[in-house]
């Protein structure tokens, strides 16, 4: 073995039919087409990393680095990760359980959503593995998270994203001097015409040709939870759905910990949570199907969401089932109601995608899948100042007066009393 | 003849070509040709039920076919067809 090669993560492995790989730019099995995934040799880590040992680390997301796919040290997005998790009796209240965790990725660090987690592992890689050109293909928050790093890093980046993206995400990418592509089409064609280009120009695309070390990011949020808990699996987690990835690697990282001795085997339940316009997966999930039928033209506000055609469906829809967990989906309304209740009880202001979150976990509850003596961790994963659009007008409107007590006081008269009670 | 767009990790197959030919009327004739010509082509494309794997996706110009006939899909001499691996979200 190389001497700069980690002794801990040793192959890339195709998830359909086992066969190795080297660990290169690469993310399809030659054989099956199957996804290639990061593979471990969890007998030497387990000696090594320890519930002290992690805790004796800075708090981002590479302390568990052991578990994570690269061969040296970690050079882009040192500090991402370890959002808070934060006790929400408020909102328990309100969805009707008996707890409440909101894991806040609103404020991960430098682009407030979970992509930095995947970004950080993915340009890490490929730094490591040579590549000056980094790129994308994105709904929104990867975009932000490519343009972001790879400014800090010196890399020189493209996303591309659909036109028709919130403008908040569109700047938050085209500020870090990033070169933005928008395509005329859904994401699912800007997908495709990435995985041609990273075949012809030899860039390194973070979630085509680099997919397996990407994917693998999203695992520290899993990590993060059972660790902010006392070192345990959470009852319930509720995980927003695009290409399901999230969803299976947050289970994969609970499997790891737990067989690692790190936490205790509990039975735990994994949800997935779509948004109605565009909800492949939970369809399926639904219908007692594994066969994901495309949407050709997703319809919904949750566009960081929206994927027709997504990879890891079928994943987590076995990921689902694997944990007795449930799918849910939510229309446009509830996506803005979820949305005000995460920020009314909890004071966190999530983007649609949390909307989506929060509103499906509600409907699980109240269909008696979370039962109301549980424990839940919903997975919040991006700001809501990048997707306001998706609620301008539906919070109300400032109520203005002139810089005049007498106006203030008849403005707020008929409220004091119950304010008072 | 319809133009087939090969990815890269089919093109130790074709001889590195990221283009070629084959003929057929329909999804599920393309494939047979390409496999004479190619051999192993559609053992890679098809699983052993002789359905589309999985992970597979063919487009004919910019339509998946599971928008279509899937295998039975027509296809005319000046189409291109796509054969995409699935990739993950973003």
């Amino acid at each position: 073995m190389d001497k700069n090669s980690s002794p801990y993560f040793t192959n890339l492995k195709c998830r359909e039919c086992g066969r190795l790989y080297p660990k290169q730019a690469i993310h399809v099995c030659d054989f099956d087409f199957g996804p290639l995934e990061a593979a471990y040799d969890y007998e030497a880590i387990r000696p090594v990393l320890t519930r002290e040992l992690i805790e004796s680390r800075p708090q981002s997301m590479w302390r568990y680095r052991e578990l994570l796919p690269i061969d040296g040290e970690p050079s882009v997005g040192t500090q991402v990760g370890f959002t808070p998790l934060v006790k929400s009796d408020r909102l328990a209240k309100a969805l009707g359980v008996r707890e409440v965790y909101v894991k806040n990725d609103t404020v991960n660090y430098p682009t407030l959503s979970f992509k930095d987690r995947v970004v950080s592992v993915a340009l890490s890689r490929a730094r490591e593995l040579g590549f000056k050109v980094v790129a994308c293909a994105s709904t929104g928050n990867l975009a932000n998270s490519v343009a972001a790093n790879a400014a800090a890093a010196g890399l020189t980046s493209y996303v591309l994203i659909p036109a028709d993206l919130e403008q908040g995400k569109v700047l938050g990418s085209l500020v870090y001097g990033t070169n933005v592509i928008g395509i005329h089409g859904a994401y699912d064609q800007v997908n495709r015409l990435c995985s041609e280009i990273a075949g012809k120009y030899g860039w390194g695309f973070v979630n085509v040709n680099l997919r397996p070390y990407y994917a693998e990011g999203s695992k520290s949020m899993g990590f993060e939870i059972c660790e902010q808990l006392g070192w345990r699996i959470p009852q319930h987690t509720v995980v927003p759905m695009a290409s399901g990835s999230l969803l299976t690697k947050i289970h994969k990282a609970y499997s790891e910990f737990t067989k690692l001795g790190l936490v205790e085997a509990a039975p735990h339940k994994v949800h997935g949570a779509q948004a109605t316009g565009c909800s492949p997966i939970s369809s399926a999930m639904k219908k007692g199907v594994d066969i994901v039928k495309p949407v050709p033209k997703p319809q919904t506000i949750a566009k960081s969401l929206a994927i027709g055609t997504p990879a890891d469906g079928y994943y987590a829809i076995h990921t689902m089932n694997e944990t007795g967990g449930s799918a849910e989906d939510c229309t446009d309304e509830e996506i803005v109601e979820g949305i005000k209740l995460l920020a009314e009880h909890a004071g966190i202001f999530a983007e649609t995608a949390g909307g989506v979150t929060t509103a499906c976990a509600k409907k699980l509850v109240e269909t008696g899948k979370i039962g109301r003596d549980d424990s839940v961790v919903l997975c919040i994963t991006g700001h809501g100042l990048k997707t306001q659009e998706a609620i301008l007008g539906k919070c109300g409107e400032p109520r203005l007066i002139n810089p005049s007590l007498r106006e203030f006081e008849s403005l707020v008269a008929g409220e004091l009393a119950a304010l008072k009670s | 003849m319809p133009t087939i767009r090969i990815p890269t990790p089919l093109r130790k197959l074709t001889n590195e070509q990221e283009v070629v030919q084959a003929a057929g009327s329909t999804v599920e004739e393309i494939i047979a040709d390409l496999d004479k010509n190619f051999p192993g082509l559609k053992e890679r494309i098809c699983d052993e039920n002789g359905g589309i794997r999985r992970f597979v996706n063919v487009f004919i110009n910019d339509e998946d076919i599971r928008f279509l006939d899937e295998k039975a899909t027509a296809v005319k001499e000046s189409d291109e067809i796509s054969i995409v691996p699935a990739i993950a979200g973003g």
